[in-house]
């Protein structure tokens, strides 16, 4: 597997990143170098094998169902770029 | 007095020979002495540390018994958060981003009385292994100003090696707290997965960050994981498992225990001078008593290509937040609200977070997501069964902790897989989820090397215990650079 400027440019897109063209080439470049190293994964045998989503198993954690003060909407606002009565202001989404 | 330890400066405190104010002025003198050439700190709260000070010496006055922490300033990576001060996690896209409340560990600290200095830099994101992906300014290693100090957590090691804080904070998902630890002759520890609460810790890859303790030598690291350990129900994956009293573990005899020593750690790729001295390490340990065997870990050569997998992954996922609505940068000038969020993205992260996240993004995409994300978890299990069965045999595997010392800065940071490679012995480590701690144990032409000890999980008591026997060996652990 290969990675093309045309993948740079799909995975970019998903990832909502936007690149020059000369940096377009430096991550094709990067990621066929990362990629060609990983490869190495393809000489394990994982027939059978259960995967790991973490280390260490966690049961079910719940906590007791008890109403608590939230953060006060004030103090989180402050770090919101752009805010108006309360809440956070983003350009107009629907027509 | 900047070179003392911690546990050496409580003794100090209690015996009236020096005040809490005098020690946090000191500290801070001390900072803005060398921290000019280190670039050890993003911020500093003078005023949150005096006042802190000021009340430990008042509580002392009045004969109340206080912890062990109090009144003894330290510091904290910038990507763990204390209300009212900044976590930028050393990114434009965070540069003006106050943290509305404590991490769990903060608000531990907090109980203890601890003297909070203020946040230290690091690589962008904790994505790097220099501390030169920082968006603010490098960090320089204490011994070697033309050298990295390590990363990501490169200011927490720098400050401690520097004299700039007791004792730090700092992160570990691949590597983070041991690799600085290592190239800048300070003990660091990453806790078992689970061991310490997450809560509050800026997310890079969660199911293998785990905030750890940054200091002078193995005592020091008993009191500080004894202080900040334990369950939290804001972060669901902190273990229910009772808090040891670490220091127990100290002074201890280790006549008998048994040491494994990967034979893949110290093949190709190790710098023969740090070989050597891990040689000397492993023949202090056979002089003490240690029963030392050679053990295998073949999947351990995987680990790194499955740490690349999966910690983009992950980060691609967590970094997801970063869209410049609710908080964070937000671009000046957008067409419609996806513009926006390009725009911020492209701005706001440095050129290695965009590196990761465009390679976790791909391994996730798809057609790509069972050939990439989910061989890596696969190879994840064989990882951890690899470690499980390990520690049938052995109490601790002894490893080198960076396969050389401190580098030159710029040396790696136009490739980034040599980059990565100097993590190959520390990322195993967090893929299996074990603890492990990295501690002073020798010199190379007057650069610190590390050995790393990996214990079984929830056994860092035994890390502990193997090495602070190393420690009263050796005089590694009192050597201070010369800055």
């Amino acid at each position: 597997m290969s990675v093309t400027i045309r993948d740079v440019e799909y995975v970019a897109k998903l990832a909502r990143l936007e690149f020059t063209e000369e940096q377009k080439q430096k991550f094709t470049e990067d990621l066929n170098g990362i990629l060609n190293y990983v490869e190495m994964l393809n000489e394990v045998d994982t027939e059978n094998v259960e995967i790991s989503i973490g280390a260490y198993r966690v049961e079910n954690a719940l906590r007791d169902d008890v109403v608590k003060d939230s953060f006060d909407r004030d103090s989180l606002l402050k770090n919101a770029p752009d805010s108006q009565d309360g809440f956070v202001k983003v350009p107009k989404v629907i027509e | 007095m900047h070179t003392k330890t911690l546990h050496e400066i409580r003794e100090l405190i209690n015996k009236g020979e020096v005040s809490c104010v005098e020690l946090t002025k000191n500290t801070l003198e001390r900072i803005s002495s060398v921290d000019d050439k280190i670039g050890a700190y993003l911020q500093i709260d003078e005023e949150g540390a005096l006042n802190k000070a000021k009340e430990v010496d008042e509580k002392i006055r009045r004969g109340e018994e206080v912890s062990f922490l109090a009144g003894i300033p330290m510091a904290i990576k910038d990507n763990i958060c204390v209300e009212g001060l900044k976590t930028t996690c050393a990114s434009k896209i965070l540069e003006n981003f106050v943290s509305p409340y404590d991490a769990h560990v903060t608000k531990r600290l907090k109980q203890n009385d601890a003297v909070i200095l203020g946040k230290l830099n690091m690589d962008e994101f904790a994505m790097g292994s220099s501390s030169e992906n920082s968006a603010f300014k490098k960090v320089r290693n204490p011994y070697d100003l033309e050298r990295v100090p390590g990363g990501s957590s490169g200011g927490s090691a720098a400050a401690v090696a520097a004299g700039e804080a007791y004792y730090t904070l700092g992160s570990d998902t691949g590597g983070s707290i041991r690799q600085p630890a290592s190239l800048c002759g300070v003990v660091g520890l990453k806790p078992t997965y689970g061991r310490i609460s997450r809560y509050g810790l800026v997310a890079f890859a969660s199911s293998l960050d785990q905030i750890g303790p940054f200091t002078k030598d193995v005592e020091d690291c008993a009191h500080v994981l004894e202080a900040i350990a334990g369950y939290d129900e804001m972060d669901s994956t902190s273990a229910k498992k009772e808090v040891e009293d670490y220091t127990r573990y100290l002074n201890q005899d280790i006549k008998g225990l048994k040491i494994g020593i990967p034979k893949e750690c110290f093949g190709e790729g190790l710098n023969e001078d740090v070989r050597k001295e891990i040689e000397n390490a492993i023949a202090v340990y056979r002089k003490l008593g240690a029963e030392i065997k050679e053990i295998s870990l073949p999947m351990s050569k995987y680990a790194l290509a499955v740490y690349y997998i999966l910690a983009s992954s992950e980060a691609s996922s967590n970094l997801a937040r970063f869209d410049g609505i609710r908080y964070g940068y937000r671009a000046d000038e957008f067409e419609d609200v996806v513009d926006l969020y390009v725009k911020s993205r492209s701005k706001g992260f440095g050129d290695e977070v965009k590196r990761r996240i465009m390679l976790g993004t791909y391994a996730l995409s798809a057609g790509y997501y069972d050939a990439y994300y989910k061989k890596a978890l696969k190879v994840r299990t064989l990882i951890i069964n690899e470690y499980k069965r390990a520690f049938e045999d052995v109490d601790v595997i002894l490893t080198p902790t960076s396969p050389t010392v401190a580098f030159k800065i710029g040396e790696k940071s136009n490739n980034p897989l040599e980059m990565y490679l100097s993590d190959i012995y520390t990322v195993p480590i967090n893929i299996a989820g074990v603890p492990a701690i990295s501690i002073p144990a020798g010199f190379v032409g007057g650069l610190p090397v590390g050995m790393q000890l990996i214990g079984n999980y929830f056994d860092e008591g035994t890390l502990i215990k193997v090495g602070h026997a190393f420690e009263r060996e050796t005089e590694f652990s009192k050597v201070r650079p010369s800055i």
